[in-house]
């Protein structure tokens, strides 16, 4: 029988390949062009690298990431070690684990444009319960005038948000640990902490890698939550990237530094992502390969 | 070492999961616990271990009573169906786990380790993670962990259900092997009337909660106290089949005659339930007194080398166990000998009362 030649597969292909293009290669390419070009109306000018160079050297957006970054790691370094607390504190069965749940993942089903209006009428002086309760107890709490208050109830509202989806992560983790790990511990005599050390932080590791993942790229693009509680303020101590960009970008119209400054914001977090990724892995390999020399 | 166990009930949410069991096991003995699924193989051991109190009963090790003390204050160890290491460390801390718990001198927890090791074959993985390793590897970590800790008290939990059967063969016998020489008492649950009489030693029949017999391994096995033990205990289970016993003839089911044998004159005349074992029905006579049966096949189920024949005649349904592979038609009609001088008798209430006096084979 004599092969044919056919061609059917670049059909198959075809749907993929316009779906791509569509969800990302096509918009992308528009930031691309306007990264590189000064448009004014119909006419545009190539410009090369200059905004790149132009955003680089900006001390606005410099000190931005700066607090993004500062931010971002605050409360990865809060909401990971308590996820994992209120995980390994959660009812295992019945139903106190089903109200429990409940109750714990409702701050997920808030949208971010209303916590930030809760928040903001919750940490007001006046009629907030919170606001109004430590200015009772003595402290001049404001958020409008004080850099650090501002900051500390972002930070507390975030961990408030989404703290839970690492508690939900880590929970399901727990749970899909055998029984028999907790018996055959207890037979060991095993400790409290060698069990959390042993047993359930390694079966952690997996959702925990994702976790992390997920909250260091979901709070680097924060945006909706500040902007309602604090506007950026007091002057630009609580502005973060994604506001910045936005001001940049709708506010003044420099769409061709925005456009640069929005492929630097993106490779940011790409390679943050892959490097943390890729760190985790080589270490669990690293550990491996050590423990294998040790013995 | 000895376990006592004293009117040991255990019962959940008003169901009975153990009821009143008496067992006395002895230092140095093997003793599998066999029983269907649900029979209460876990529990019993979970009792055992102090993982869980009896609702009534004590638990007595060593001639102390510790019916209330935790597994923590015990000194056991249990190897599981799943393969329960800790995924984190090697093989080597794995096995040294227990003994850093103890506490005790480096050196000694290496030369532990390594003699350990050694007994189970994986000293050449010791620095491997047991989730690197294939499941008869991990089991055997497993294994070692619970070995290397001097237990007075060893639970294997239907521990090779998870591995095939090749693996399993060369298991028991080294379990056996390994439990030769030490003081402790082990215990094996197992589902599988065949892994019991390979592992020997003693063996407990459990069902629905209750212990049905205890004893030698093969004295259980020719000498079933009841009805219940003997259909748990072979595979396939024996047969059984009513029938009525006069001054000079067995009659089964009206159909079958013959004459009273000389090991079964003993029988007083009345209605018995008669047992024969699946393998002791052949398709060719074995002794003069062998019975000839024309019958009916059902079923030929091929199980390895060995081939369950399932047949019928117009009153009753029997299962015999032969050696080899054999192909029959359903319907089919063949003759099937049966061994006058190897049938149990037990009473209407299932109690045994006559025991083959020429048993062996099984």
């Amino acid at each position: 029988m004599n092969k044919v030649e056919n061609n059917k597969a670049w059909f198959l292909v075809l749907p993929m390949l316009v779906l791509v293009a569509f969800s990302a290669i096509i918009p992308l390419m528009t930031v691309v062009n306007y990264s590189v070009q000064d448009i004014l109306g119909r006419s545009a000018f190539f410009v090369g690298s200059e905004w790149f160079v132009q955003t680089l050297n900006d001390s606005r957006l410099q000190s931005a990431l700066m607090r993004q970054f500062a931010f971002s790691f605050t409360i990865l370094a809060i909401q990971v070690p308590l996820g994992i607390a209120i995980a390994l504190l959660m009812p295992k069965k019945g139903w106190q684990a089903s109200a429990v749940l409940i109750l714990i993942t409702l701050p997920l089903l808030v949208p971010w444009n209303v916590v930030g209006s809760m928040w903001q009428i919750f940490t007001r002086g006046d009629i907030g319960l919170m606001g109004y309760g430590i200015r009772q107890l003595g402290y001049p709490y404001n958020i409008t005038r004080n850099a650090t208050d501002a900051w500390v109830t972002i930070i507390i509202m975030d961990v408030w948000h989404w703290t839970p989806l690492i508690a939900l992560l880590c929970y399901s983790g727990l749970r899909a640990i055998p029984e028999a790990y907790y018996q055959a511990a207890r037979i060991d005599r095993a400790s409290k902490w060698a069990v959390f050390r042993y047993i359930q932080l390694p079966k952690l590791t997996n959702v925990l890698v994702i976790g992390v993942l997920l909250r260091f790229m979901h709070s680097f693009m924060i945006y909706a939550e500040p902007f309602v509680l604090t506007g950026g303020g007091p002057g630009s101590s609580t502005t973060f990237l994604s506001q910045t960009l936005a001001t940049m970008a709708i506010g003044q119209q420099d769409l061709g530094p925005s456009a640069a400054f929005s492929i630097i914001y993106f490779l940011i977090i790409l390679a943050v992502s892959y490097v943390f990724y890729v760190t985790i892995m080589n270490m669990q390999k690293d550990k491996a390969e050590n423990n294998a020399g040790g013995a | 070492m000895s376990l006592i166990l004293e009117n040991v009930s255990k019962s959940v949410d008003g169901q009975d999961w153990i009821r009143d069991i008496d067992l006395t096991l002895e230092p140095g003995s093997f003793n599998v616990l066999l029983g269907r699924t649900l029979a209460g193989k876990t529990t019993l051991m979970r009792l055992m271990a102090g993982l869980e109190r009896p609702s009534s009963g004590r638990v007595i090790m060593n001639g102390v009573d510790v019916t209330g003390t935790p597994v923590r204050q015990r000194n056991l160890s249990m190897v599981y169906q799943q393969f329960i290491n800790y995924p984190a460390l090697t093989v080597y801390e794995n096995i040294a786990s227990p003994l850093r718990l103890a506490k005790l001198p480096r050196k000694v927890i290496d030369e532990r380790v390594r003699e350990t090791a050694a007994m189970l074959h994986i000293e050449h993985l010791l620095h491997r993670h047991p989730l690197e390793l294939s499941g008869g590897q991990q089991q055997r970590t497993a294994m070692a962990r619970a070995l290397v800790k001097d237990a007075d008290l060893i639970l294997f939990d239907e521990p090779l259900v998870n591995l095939d059967y090749k693996l399993r063969e060369e298991f028991r016998e080294e379990l056996r092997e390994l439990f030769r020489t030490k003081n402790c008492i082990a215990v094996y649950a197992t589902t599988e009337p065949n892994e019991a009489l390979a592992l020997g030693g003693h063996t407990a029949v459990l069902h629905e909660g209750r212990l049905l017999q205890y004893g030698r391994t093969p004295e259980v096995y020719h000498r079933p106290n009841d009805i219940l033990t003997a259909e748990m205990f072979s595979e396939p289970p024996i047969n059984v089949v009513p029938g009525l016993v006069t001054d000079t003839e067995v009659t089964f089911d009206e159909t079958v005659h013959f004459k009273l044998n000389a090991d079964l004159r003993s029988l007083e005349p009345g209605r018995y339930k008669f047992g024969v074992r699946a393998s002791h029905i052949g398709l060719v006579p074995h002794a003069d007194d062998d019975l000839e049966l024309p019958v009916n096949v059902d079923l030929a189920e091929i199980s390895g080398s060995e081939t369950f024949l399932h047949v019928r005649n117009d009153h009753f349904q029997l299962v015999l166990h032969l050696s080899g592979v054999h192909e029959y038609s359903v319907d089919e009609e063949i003759k099937i000998y049966f061994p006058t001088h190897k049938i149990y008798a037990f009473d209407m209430a299932g109690s045994v009362v006559h025991v083959p006096s020429r048993l062996g084979g099984f």
